[in-house]
């Protein structure tokens, strides 16, 4: 196996940089620095080998893989509903988007369609997970930027939505909420009040953030100019998301292939010009601001109720769960039909739970937008109760393949903030 | 386009096309990949020039055995089209699409990983996500899912109740 | 303990028993003990974080379950500065060796708190490349198990961590 030190591509010539004190030329040698996979600034463990001429970047090679799990194997082995809990755990900042892709692909498989509010929940939590989302982008980026108390505000607000969360659906991460058919629960009884809770406060603090770092003169400093990647490129390395859309181009899965009724909700998708990291930190924070608007809009929908599961039988997930003192579980009243009254709805939950649901043969693939660009489920039965392939096109492991054209020529300090703006998610890349 | 009028534009070239579930799929010969897909990014009312996703699937028990899917895109006319290959399952060799699409480097190198097809032409096709020096390629169906035991560096841990202590 | 104030004033030397010393702050204790307290005091974490265990780790770190109050906010990068490895987050095979390496780079006295069941024992991922338990790898003193444990979860393994370090003694 080849050395990755020794890559055969072709590097950037030192003759090119006009410095007159290039460590190339004084000292004939430029040296190699290893950077992770345990970094403090590396968000997860990437590993990224950097040839220096003093400070600055000559190439650069990410190396991935030190977070593979396995889960695309593991859902080959596990039934379909079983898929959900697996497949949650990929990307782990945007669990909702995996379980939402993967749910709407076996539908599609399926023939099958979620009740109406049952979207509605599905865009609800997945817009108020892309705010969650962006915050520890934030959090995070501020922190290997030096802006230590971002981190602190960040995580504060996140805290906010994860409350909501666990007291939706009784965890906050990873929840295994979204399931095939639907949600598994409806909101608490005072669900509704803490998102408008949510929707009194959030506007206020997005609105701190701001006054904190966009006219910050050291913000400006490290990020304007750094990293630029025209859409052109963009496009050629196959990147999307808040990426693409800072370089000029305004695609957004959610406005060109719509899914979970998003053609009927009215928000904006924020695009610039720039395409360097200060683009990329206006495009998030507006995302945001979007994401809250259309928050607002699932609220009024969620006011009349209804079903949140399909009807069939043969595929509802069988259950009523519900949120208790320690955690979620299924309800006393299920347990009670199913233990002490009827012996068919015992043998039914039996086999739902450990057989599964039958799928028909095929394929498909299914888009949709998670907070780092186009995630894709391809999904592929064989007519059994197991997958049998199911593939994770995940957004963070086809941008980091930009990350050496962003980051050649520039210093090593601006290595951080090229990274932190692309938000790689390395449960994601490496799956 | 819809999908059916994608397939009936792409049909001449490529017979072997159908749509299912709301998706256009068009099934290519292996020799003739870099060229299907440079016309298809040609032809200015199809004009698939994003490439999405590259992936593959094992199907042992058929012939060919594996299947290796190419998800475009077209960023100016939105819609989709998945062009399918099938590979033997002894000699899975076929042209890498770098020189077309940058971004499929480390799609290949994915499915050079986990299924062992080799990409003829690809600048740089090793392992990405196993270690150096892993053999065997995990995803194909006849490897095991593995599991409870250990390889570490060399050392073997069983599982925790065959443990000597 | 606050200080006990007697009722009338207290001028000059007097003839004190060693309550009233106790009282007026001085403490008798092993050296054994103090070094224990000393070291449970402030334990520096390394940065170790993962995968979602990770991203609960720093939840714990930041302002809503503060992890300063035990001395701990300050996550090290570099291992030789540390005395304790969280483990939170899915082990690969890839990583086990970087993991151990991590570790021998640590002084001593060092601990491990191995968080989450992927740490733990492998977790929901019992396939062929996930390593099935750090203790495979490194020697583990606490198991917090969830998958991601809350916040308060990690917090319990950390102060019985504390206590533990507090108890055993400085002579391993």
């Amino acid at each position: 196996m080849s050395d990755p030190a020794h890559d055969p591509r072709p590097l950037r010539d030192p003759a090119e940089l006009d410095d007159p004190l290039s460590t190339a030329e004084v000292r004939q040698e430029t040296m190699v620095i290893n950077m992770g996979p345990q970094h403090p600034s590396t968000h997860g463990v990437l590993r990224l080998l950097l040839e220096l001429d003093g400070e600055t970047i000559l190439s650069c090679r990410p190396i991935v893989g030190y977070l593979h799990t396995g889960i695309e194997k593991n859902t080959e082995y596990r039934t379909w509903q079983q898929g959900v809990a697996f497949v949650t755990r990929a990307d782990y900042l945007s669990p909702f988007f995996n379980e939402v892709a993967y749910c709407l692909a076996v539908e599609r498989l399926l023939g099958i369609t979620a009740p109406p509010r049952a979207q509605v929940l599905r865009v609800l939590f997945c817009e108020l997970n892309r705010i969650a989302s962006h915050l520890v982008w934030l959090a995070t980026a501020g922190m290997e930027l030096g802006a230590i108390s971002v981190m602190l505000y960040g995580f504060r607000e996140r805290e906010q939505i994860l409350d909501l969360f666990e007291a939706a659906t009784g965890l906050r991460m990873n929840h295994s909420y979204v399931r095939i058919g639907g949600v598994v629960m409806d909101l608490p009884g005072d669900g509704l009040q803490r998102v408008e809770g949510l929707l009194r406060m959030l506007p206020g603090r997005i609105g701190e953030y701001e006054t904190l770092l966009s006219r910050n003169p050291i913000w400006l400093e490290r990020n304007v100019g750094v990293g630029r990647l025209p859409a052109e490129d963009a496009l050629r390395w196959g990147v999307t998301g808040p990426i693409l859309r800072a370089a000029g181009d305004p695609r957004d899965v959610r406005k060109d292939e719509p899914y979970c009724g998003y053609e009927t909700y009215e928000f904006d998708v924020p695009v610039r010009e720039d395409a360097d990291c200060y683009a990329r930190f206006e495009v998030r924070i507006e995302e945001m601001k979007q994401s809250l608007r259309i928050v607002e809009q699932c609220v009024e929908r969620l006011r009349e109720p209804g079903p949140v599961m399909i009807e069939d039988p043969k595929l509802r997930w069988p259950a009523q769960l519900e949120v208790g003192p320690d955690g979620i579980g299924n309800s006393s009243a299920y347990v009670r039909h199913i233990m002490e009254e009827s012996m068919e709805a015992l043998i039914h939950h039996f086999k739902m739970v450990t057989e599964g649901i039958g799928v028909p043969e095929g394929e498909v693939y299914q888009p949709v937008e998670s907070p780092r660009g186009e995630l894709g489920y391809y999904v592929v039965s064989d007519g059994g109760h197991r997958p049998y392939r199911v593939r994770i096109r995940d957004p963070s492991f086809v941008n980091l393949q930009a990350v050496p054209q962003m980051m050649e020529g520039g210093l090593v300090a601006d290595a951080i903030a090229v990274i932190s703006s692309v938000d790689p998610v390395m449960g994601g890349v490496d799956r | 386009m819809r999908p059916d009028e994608l397939a009936e534009r792409v049909r001449p070239r490529y017979p072997d096309v159908l749509v299912a579930r709301g998706e256009a799929i068009a099934v290519v010969e292996r020799d003739r990949i870099r060229e299907a897909l440079e016309e298809l990014r040609a032809d200015q009312e199809v004009r698939l020039d994003f490439l999405s996703d590259l992936t593959a699937a094992d199907w042992p028990g058929r012939a060919p055995r594996f299947w290796l899917s190419y998800g475009m895109y077209s960023m100016e006319h939105r819609h989709r089209l998945r062009v399918k290959v099938g590979l033997p399952g002894e000699d899975p060799r076929i042209d890498s699409v770098v020189p077309l699409y940058p971004t499929a480097d480390w799609l290949e190198r994915e499915v050079f990983d986990l299924y062992g097809i080799v990409f003829e032409g690809h600048p740089d096709l090793r392992r990405i996500l196993m270690p150096e020096g892993w053999e065997g390629h995990p995803l194909r169906k006849t490897e095991e899912l593995g599991g409870v035991n250990t390889r570490y560096r060399g050392t073997f841990v069983p599982p925790v109740d065959r443990r000597i202590p | 303990m606050p200080v006990e104030r007697l009722g009338g004033f207290r001028t000059g030397r007097e003839d004190e028993g060693s309550e009233e010393e106790l009282r007026r702050g001085l403490l008798l204790t092993s050296l054994d003990r103090a070094v224990s307290w000393a070291r449970k005091q402030s334990m520096w974490p390394v940065t170790f974080g993962l995968a979602c265990c990770a991203i609960e780790m720093m939840a714990t770190g930041a302002g809503d379950y503060d992890l300063s109050r035990w001395g701990m906010e300050l996550f090290r990068a570099s291992p030789r500065q540390a005395d304790l490895m969280i483990v939170a987050g899915r082990v690969s095979q890839k990583m086990a060796p970087v993991l151990r390496t991590i570790y021998d780079q640590m002084p001593e006295p060092k601990w491990v708190i191995s968080m989450g069941v992927c740490a733990s024992a492998g977790g929901m991922f019992t396939n062929y490349a996930v390593v099935q338990g750090v203790d495979t790898i490194v020697p583990v003193d606490v198991y917090v198990p969830g998958c991601p444990p809350k916040p308060e979860m990690l917090m319990y393994g950390i102060l019985r961590l504390h206590e533990k370090v507090r108890t055993e003694g400085t002579v391993r």
